[in-house]
C-alpha cells in the first residue's frame, strides 16, 4: 500500500510539473485528488485495513494528498498569472489616442489670473484685499484725493460721469461718476480701518478713451501702505518685489519723479525690459521691440501719500486713532492689470482682451 | 511742450548730447516723451550760393535757369540750377539745396532734369526749409540777413537755423513754471549743474511806473478773475514779417510765423511761458479797456468769426463799442493788429485758472494761451513777458516804447518760507541726504535757503507758488534732483500687518475655480450696455431692468448705460464665437452690475452661465449618435448651478416655475436662497436666441453677493460610525405636483431620521395613466447614535407615504 502511495505522489508531481495550462492542471486535480480518484479511495478505505497498517497508511495517503494539493495550487497560481499576463498584454490600446476627460478642461480669463497672481503677490508681501464700489462721488474719486478744482481729470472729456434727473449741481462733491482709477478706496480703507494700513484693491475702473491702446473699462490694482515709518525706500523695495515675481528674478525697476495729486513725492516707476534684459537691443542688434530700445518698461504710477490726503479722512470709532500726517507716513501705488498680463503673456493689442473669442480664452487662465 | 533744443541750448548748454540732455530731463521729472528732428538733414549739402546769371527757361514761362556760383563748395564751377521762383535774379545771394540734401519732410533731392533743362539743386524758399512759412519767393539773404557774413559755398546752417533737436516734453499739471523754454532750462540747471544765464527777462527797456500820457485807460471790474493786467504802448511800430530766426524758432516750437508783433507775442510766451495779446491801440474804441465778468447770455463775435454765448463765470475785455475778446482764451477781430498798424497796446494779465479752464470747456476753445492759463500762472509772470516782448518790439519793429506800464493787481503775495527739517528728509525717503546738498538743490531751482537748527528755511521763488507750499513739497524737490536712482530697496517692516483674503474673496475664487473644472470659460465683457438692450430682451415696460444707470457722457449710444444684468453680454460673447464657428460653449461672467433703487444705486456682483450647443467635444469614444455627449438644456445648467452651490456648501437653493421675459415660458426657473429671490434659470426664449443668432442657449443669473453669504462652513458630522438604510419608494402622482414639493412632504413627514431623499428615476406612460407620472424617490436613513433596523424606519416610511397620500399620490405596485 504505502509503494503505491509513494507511486502516485511521485507520479503527480511529475504530471503537475508537466501540465502547462490551468486547464490540464485541473483535470489533473479531479484525476488525482477527486472523489473518485485513487488516492481519497484509499484514504476512505483506511478504516477496512488492519488495526496495525491503519496509521501508517492514513498518514502516508494524507501526506501524499496534501502535498499533491500544495503542488496543484501552487502551479495554479504560477500558471494563472501568467495566463493573465497573457491576456492583458493581448489587451493594449493604443496610449497616444486623445484622452476623455470626465469634464473638459475651463479657462479662468487671463485678466482674472493676472489680477489673482498680483493679489497673491501683495498677499504674500503682507497686503490685505479690499474691494469697492465703481460708481463713486466726486468726492472720494477726485476732492479727497486732492485733485485741485480744476484738475483735467475732472472734466467731462475724462471721466464718465452718472446721469442723475434730481442730482446734485455739476461740481458738487455729491455727483457721481464710474472710477477712473481704484484710488477711491485708499480714502475708504483710512476711513474703516486705522493705521498700520496694508492693503491692495483690485478693481474694475473707466475712462473716455477708447482706441489701440485704450479701452474705456480696465483694471488696476491699487495698494496702499500707511505707518508709522514708511519711506519712498521701502515703496521702491516692495515694488522691485513685484516686479521680481511678475516678470522675473533679475528684473530691477527705477522711480522717476512725476505728479499725482494725491502722492508727494510722485514717481512713475519703470520696469526692466524682461525681453532684452534692460540693454535697449536683442542679440540680433535690432531694437528691442517691447521697450522700444529704452531698455525700461513704464508700469505704473507711485508715491508717498501726500499730507493733504490724510486730511479728507476723519477720525471716528472706526479708524481712531486716525490719520495724522505727522505721526504716519504711507505709500500708494496704482497698476494696470491689462498692461501687466499684455507684457507677461505678449498679448499684442488690448482690444483683444474683451473680445472673448474662444480662440484667446482657451489660452490663458 | 515742444522745446527746441538749439534754443534750450542757449540758456543752459550742458556738455551732453540730446539723449544725455533726455535722461537727465526725464529722470528728475520732465518726461521727454519724443525727441523730433527739425528741419532739413545732410546739413553739409545745404550752401550759401550767389546767382551769377538768372535767364529764362527757353521752354517755360515760370521757369528760370539759373547760374549759380557755390564756391568752394563746387570748385569745378557754377552749378546750373532751374528755379521756378518769380523773384530769383542775378546778383542774389540764396540759400541752395544740393543733390543729396534730404529736406525737412525726408524727401532726398536728387539731380534733376526740369524741361530738357539739368538742374543741380534747388534755390530755397523759407517754407522748404521749415524755417517758415512763406512760399511767394526764394530767400534773398542779403535782404534777409544783413548783417551776416555770406561766402558763396559757404554752410548754410552758419547762417540760418536750418536744423534742431526738438524735444517733446510731458509737463506735469503742477508745473506751469516749465510751460516755457527759460523754465525748461532751469530743469536743465537744476538736474545737470550746467550754468544758467540770467533770465532774458532781467534787463527791461521798459519801466514800471504810471503810463505817461492819457494814451490809454484800464478797468478791471473782477479783480477775482483777473489778479493782475499789465499793458504798455508802443508807437512807430512797422508790421513785417519777422527776421528768419525768430520764424525758425517759432516753427520748430510748432507755431506758424504771422507778422513780427504777433510772433513777438508768441515768442515771448513760449520764453517765458506766459501768453499776451496785442491790441491795435488806434483801434480800441475810446482807448479804454474795461474787463468784467461777462452777462449771462452775453453773445460775443470771436476772432473766427462764430457767435458765442458767454455767462457770468467767463470774462470779456471790452473797449467803448463793447466786448472785443474772451478774456484768456481768443481776441475780437476789431482791435487785432493789421498791416497798417502803427501803434500797440500790449497785453499781458493774470486770469483765475480754474475760470479759464472751466470756460475753455464750456466754449470749446482751446489754444497754447488758454492751456497755460488754466494751470494757474503767476502775476510775476506778466512782467517777464512784458520785458521780453519790449525788447523785441524795439528791436524788430522799430518800436518805441512809452515810459510807464499800466500795472492793475500788481506783483503776487510774498515768498513763502517753509522749513525744511533735515530728518525729515530721510524720513520721507529712507536714506539722508545732507544740508548742504539739499540747499544746493533748492537754490538751483531758485529757491532762497538759510541754515537754521535742525535744518533750512526755505523761500519759495514766485513761480513755484502754487506747487510748493509745504515741506513734502520742498522734500519732492529735493528728491528728485538728486536722484530716486540712488534709492535703496527695502521693505516695510509690517509691525500688526497680515495679509489675507476675506472669506467672500476666496469663496468668489472658489466658485469661478468650480466653474472653470467643470469645463467652462470665463469672459469678461462691457459693463456698458446699449438702451436697445431691453427691447432686445424683450422686456416689458415696467420691468425693473428698463431703468438702468446711464451715462450723462458716453461715448456712443451703444455704451451709454450701466448693464443691469450680465446676460447681454454673455449673449453678445457668444454671437461673436457663434459666428467665428464655435457652435459649443460654456461661458461664464462674474461682474458688477447696477441699478437704481429708490434712488440710490445699487451695485452688486452678479454671476452668469451661458450654455450653447454641445457640453463636450465629440471624441473617438463617444462618436457613434447614440453616445453622442448631451445637449445643454434647463437641466445642465441647473446641475452647474447646483454644484457650485454643492461645492461652495450653499444649502436651501430653491427652484420654482417662473417666466422670464426673455426665457422660454415653459423652460425657466426663479433661483431663491430659501424664501430671497436671487436670480433665474432657463433656456433662451427662441425668439431672444434669434436676435442674438444663436441656436438656443440654457443660461442662468445669480445675485453672487447673496450666494456667496449663504456659503456655510463645513462642522463635522459622523457619517462613518453607523451605516445608514437605504430603501426605494415609487409614487404615481399628478404630474402637475412639482418635484421639489415632493421632496419637501416627504422631508416634513419623515422628521430627523431621514438623511437624503433624491428623485432617480420619472415615468409617464400608459402604465401610470393619464395625467400622472410616477417619481422613483430614494431614501436614505441615519441616525447618529445606532445603526438602524427595518423596525426603526418602518413608522417613518408609513408616515412619508401617507403624506404622498395627501399630494394625490399613490404607492406604485
Amino acid at each position: 500500500m504505502i509503494e503505491r502511495i509513494e507511486a502516485l505522489r511521485a507520479q503527480g508531481q511529475d504530471a503537475v510539473a508537466a501540465a502547462s495550462t490551468s486547464e490540464a492542471l485541473e483535470e489533473l486535480r479531479v484525476r488525482y485528488l477527486g472523489r473518485k480518484a485513487e488516492l481519497p479511495q484509499m484514504l476512505r478505505g483506511v478504516a477496512q485495513l488492519p488495526p496495525d497498517e491503519r496509521g501508517a497508511v492514513g498518514r502516508a495517503a494524507n501526506q501524499a494528498r496534501q502535498a499533491l494539493e500544495a503542488l496543484i495550487d501552487a502551479r495554479a497560481g504560477e500558471l494563472g498569472a501568467g495566463e493573465l499576463e497573457t491576456q492583458l498584454r493581448e489587451d493594449t490600446v493604443d496610449v497616444t489616442l486623445p484622452g476623455a476627460p470626465v469634464q473638459p478642461v475651463g479657462r479662468m480669463h487671463v485678466l482674472t489670473a493676472t489680477q489673482r497672481l498680483l493679489e497673491d503677490i501683495f498677499l504674500g508681501l503682507g497686503f490685505t484685499v479690499l474691494e469697492g464700489p465703481e460708481v463713486e462721488s466726486v468726492h472720494y474719486n477726485f476732492d479727497a484725493l486732492n485733485h485741485t478744482p480744476t484738475h483735467p481729470a475732472r472734466a467731462r472729456t475724462d471721466t464718465f460721469y452718472i446721469e442723475r434727473p434730481q442730482g446734485p449741481q455739476p461740481g458738487s462733491p455729491e455727483e457721481l461718476v464710474l472710477r477712473t482709477h481704484t484710488s477711491p478706496m485708499q480714502i475708504r480703507a483710512m476711513e474703516a480701518h486705522p493705521p498700520p494700513l496694508y492693503v491692495v484693491i483690485p478693481g474694475r475702473v473707466y475712462r473716455p478713451d477708447s482706441d489701440a491702446t485704450h479701452t474705456p473699462q480696465f483694471h488696476q490694482v491699487e495698494g496702499l501702505a500707511v505707518d508709522e515709518d514708511i519711506t519712498l525706500a521701502d515703496l521702491k523695495g516692495t515694488l522691485l518685489a513685484f516686479a521680481r515675481a511678475t516678470f522675473g528674478e533679475t528684473r530691477e525697476v527705477r522711480l522717476r519723479p512725476h505728479f499725482f495729486p494725491f502722492t508727494e513725492p510722485s514717481v512713475e516707476v519703470d520696469v526692466s525690459c524682461f525681453h532684452c534684459e534692460g540693454k535697449g537691443f536683442l542679440r540680433d542688434g535690432t531694437r528691442c521691440y517691447l521697450c522700444k530700445g529704452e531698455g525700461w518698461l513704464e508700469v505704473l504710477g507711485a508715491g508717498e501719500v501726500d499730507p493733504n490726503v490724510y486730511a479728507y479722512v476723519p477720525t471716528t470709532d472706526h479708524n481712531a486713532p486716525g490719520y495724522d500726517p505727522e505721526k504716519v507716513r504711507g505709500f500708494a501705488w496704482g497698476l494696470g492689470v491689462e498692461r501687466a498680463a499684455m507684457l507677461m503673456y505678449g498679448v499684442p493689442d488690448l482690444r483683444l482682451l474683451y473680445a472673448n473669442d474662444l480662440r484667446f480664452l482657451e489660452q490663458f487662465g | 511742450m515742444r522745446v527746441p533744443l538749439t534754443w534750450l541750448r542757449e540758456y543752459c548748454d550742458p556738455a551732453l548730447d540730446v539723449h544725455g540732455i533726455e535722461e537727465r530731463l526725464t529722470m528728475t521729472g520732465t518726461k521727454v516723451e519724443a525727441i523730433h528732428h527739425h528741419g532739413v538733414h545732410e546739413l553739409e549739402h545745404f550752401v550759401v550760393g550767389h546767382v551769377l546769371r538768372a535767364e529764362r527757361h527757353p521752354d517755360a514761362d515760370r521757369l528760370t535757369v539759373c547760374e549759380v556760383d557755390l564756391g568752394a563748395a563746387r570748385p569745378e564751377g557754377p552749378a546750373t540750377i532751374v528755379c521756378g521762383a518769380p523773384n530769383v535774379a542775378a546778383g542774389q545771394d540764396v540759400a541752395v539745396a544740393r543733390p543729396g540734401s534730404v529736406m525737412p519732410d525726408g524727401t532726398k533731392l536728387k539731380k534733376a532734369k526740369l524741361r530738357g533743362v539739368a538742374s543741380e539743386g534747388m534755390i530755397l524758399a523759407e517754407d522748404e526749409l521749415a524755417i517758415g512759412s512763406d512760399h511767394n519767393g526764394i530767400m534773398v539773404l542779403g535782404e534777409l540777413l544783413p548783417n551776416a557774413q555770406l561766402t558763396r559755398g559757404g554752410a548754410l546752417a552758419e547762417v540760418l537755423p536750418i536744423a534742431t533737436e526738438v524735444l517733446e516734453l510731458e509737463v506735469t499739471p503742477n508745473r506751469p513754471d516749465c510751460l516755457g523754454v527759460y523754465g525748461v532750462a532751469r530743469e536743465l540747471h537744476a538736474a545737470t549743474g550746467a550754468s544758467l544765464t540770467p533770465a532774458p527777462w532781467n534787463e527791461d527797456p521798459g519801466s514800471g511806473g504810471p503810463l505817461e500820457g492819457a494814451e490809454a485807460e484800464v478797468r478791471v471790474e473782477c479783480p477775482e478773475l483777473c489778479p493782475r493786467f499789465t499793458a504798455r504802448v508802443f508807437h512807430d511800430v512797422t508790421i513785417a514779417p519777422s527776421p528768419p530766426w525768430l520764424k525758425a524758432r517759432l516753427m520748430a516750437a510748432g507755431q506758424r510765423p504771422i507778422n513780427n508783433v504777433v510772433d513777438i507775442t508768441n515768442y515771448a510766451m513760449l520764453l517765458s511761458g506766459q501768453p499776451l495779446h496785442a491790441f491795435d491801440l488806434a483801434r480800441i474804441a475810446g482807448r479804454r479797456l474795461v474787463v468784467r465778468r461777462a452777462h449771462d447770455g452775453e453773445q460775443v463775435q470771436t476772432l473766427d468769426g462764430q457767435t458765442r454765448t458767454l455767462d457770468a463765470e467767463m470774462i470779456v475785455i471790452e473797449d467803448g463799442e463793447g466786448p472785443t475778446s474772451i478774456a484768456g482764451l481768443m481776441g475780437g477781430a476789431r482791435s487785432e493788429v493789421q498791416p497798417d498798424t502803427s501803434s500797440v497796446l500790449m497785453e499781458v494779465a493774470t486770469w483765475h485758472g480754474p475760470a479759464i479752464h472751466r470756460a475753455s470747456w464750456a466754449l470749446g476753445l482751446r489754444s497754447e494761451a488758454s492751456s497755460r492759463f488754466e494751470k494757474g500762472l503767476q502775476p510775476e509772470q506778466c512782467l517777464h513777458a512784458q520785458a521780453i516782448a519790449t525788447r523785441l518790439m524795439i528791436e524788430l519793429c522799430g518800436a518805441s516804447v512809452m515810459p510807464g506800464t499800466i500795472d492793475i493787481g500788481g506783483e503776487g503775495p510774498p515768498p513763502l518760507s517753509l522749513p525744511l527739517r533735515e530728518s525729515r528728509v530721510q524720513d520721507i525717503l529712507g536714506v539722508p541726504i545732507p544740508r548742504v546738498r539739499q540747499a544746493e538743490i533748492l537754490n538751483s531751482l531758485d529757491f532762497a535757503t538759510a541754515e537754521v537748527p535742525g535744518g533750512l528755511d526755505v523761500s519759495v521763488p514766485p513761480l513755484r507758488r502754487s506747487d510748493v507750499t509745504r515741506e513734502a513739497d520742498l522734500i519732492e524737490e529735493v528728491a528728485r534732483i538728486d536722484g530716486l536712482e540712488k534709492l535703496p530697496a527695502t521693505l516695510p517692516k509690517r509691525r500688526n500687518a497680515y495679509g489675507l483674503l476675506t472669506p467672500t474673496q476666496r469663496l468668489r475664487r472658489r466658485a469661478i475655480d468650480a466653474l472653470v473644472g467643470r469645463g467652462c470659460y470665463e469672459a469678461v465683457g462691457w459693463t456698458f450696455a446699449a438702451p436697445s438692450i431691453a427691447d432686445r430682451l424683450q422686456l416689458p415696460a415696467e420691468d425693473e431692468r428698463r431703468r438702468p444707470v446711464v451715462i450723462e457722457n458716453p461715448l456712443s449710444e451703444e455704451q451709454s448705460q450701466l448693464r443691469t444684468m450680465l446676460l447681454g453680454s454673455l449673449l453678445d460673447v457668444a454671437r461673436h464665437n457663434v459666428a467665428h464657428g464655435e457652435p459649443d460653449l460654456r461661458l461664464f461672467e462674474h461682474g458688477t452690475v447696477f441699478r437704481w433703487k429708490d434712488d440710490k444705486l445699487n451695485e452688486h456682483r452678479s454671476l452668469a452661465v451661458l450654455l450653447c450647443g454641445k457640453l463636450a467635444p465629440s471624441d473617438w469614444k463617444n462618436h457613434s449618435a447614440a453616445s453622442d455627449p448631451p445637449a445643454a438644456d434647463l437641466f445642465v445648467a441647473k446641475g452647474l448651478l447646483e454644484a457650485l452651490a454643492d461645492t461652495l456648501r450653499v444649502s436651501d437653493l430653491v427652484f420654482a416655475s417662473e417666466p422670464q421675459p426673455f426665457l422660454h415660458p415653459g423652460r425657466s426657473a426663479s433661483v431663491s436662497l430659501g424664501a430671497t429671490p436671487i436670480g433665474w434659470l432657463g433656456e433662451l426664449h427662441p425668439l431672444v436666441a434669434q436676435t442674438w443668432e444663436l441656436p438656443g442657449a440654457a443660461c442662468f443669473e445669480i445675485d453672487l453677493d447673496r450666494f456667496l453669504a449663504h456659503a456655510s462652513r463645513p462642522d463635522y458630522l459622523d457619517l462613518i460610525g453607523y451605516p445608514p438604510l437605504r430603501q426605494d419608494l415609487a409614487v404615481v402622482l399628478p404630474e402637475q405636483v412639482p418635484a421639489a414639493q415632493v421632496l419637501d412632504v416627504v422631508r416634513a413627514a419623515a422628521g430627523k431620521l431621514l438623511a437624503d431623499v433624491r428623485v432617480f428615476d420619472v415615468y409617464s406612460g400608459p402604465q401610470v395613466g393619464e395625467g400622472r407620472r410616477s417619481l422613483a424617490l430614494s431614501l436614505a436613513f441615519r441616525a447618529s447614535d445606532r445603526t438602524l433596523s427595518d423596525e426603526d424606519v418602518t413608522p417613518v416610511r408609513e408616515r412619508i407615504i401617507a403624506a404622498l397620500g395627501d399630494l394625490g399620490g399613490e404607492l406604485r405596485g
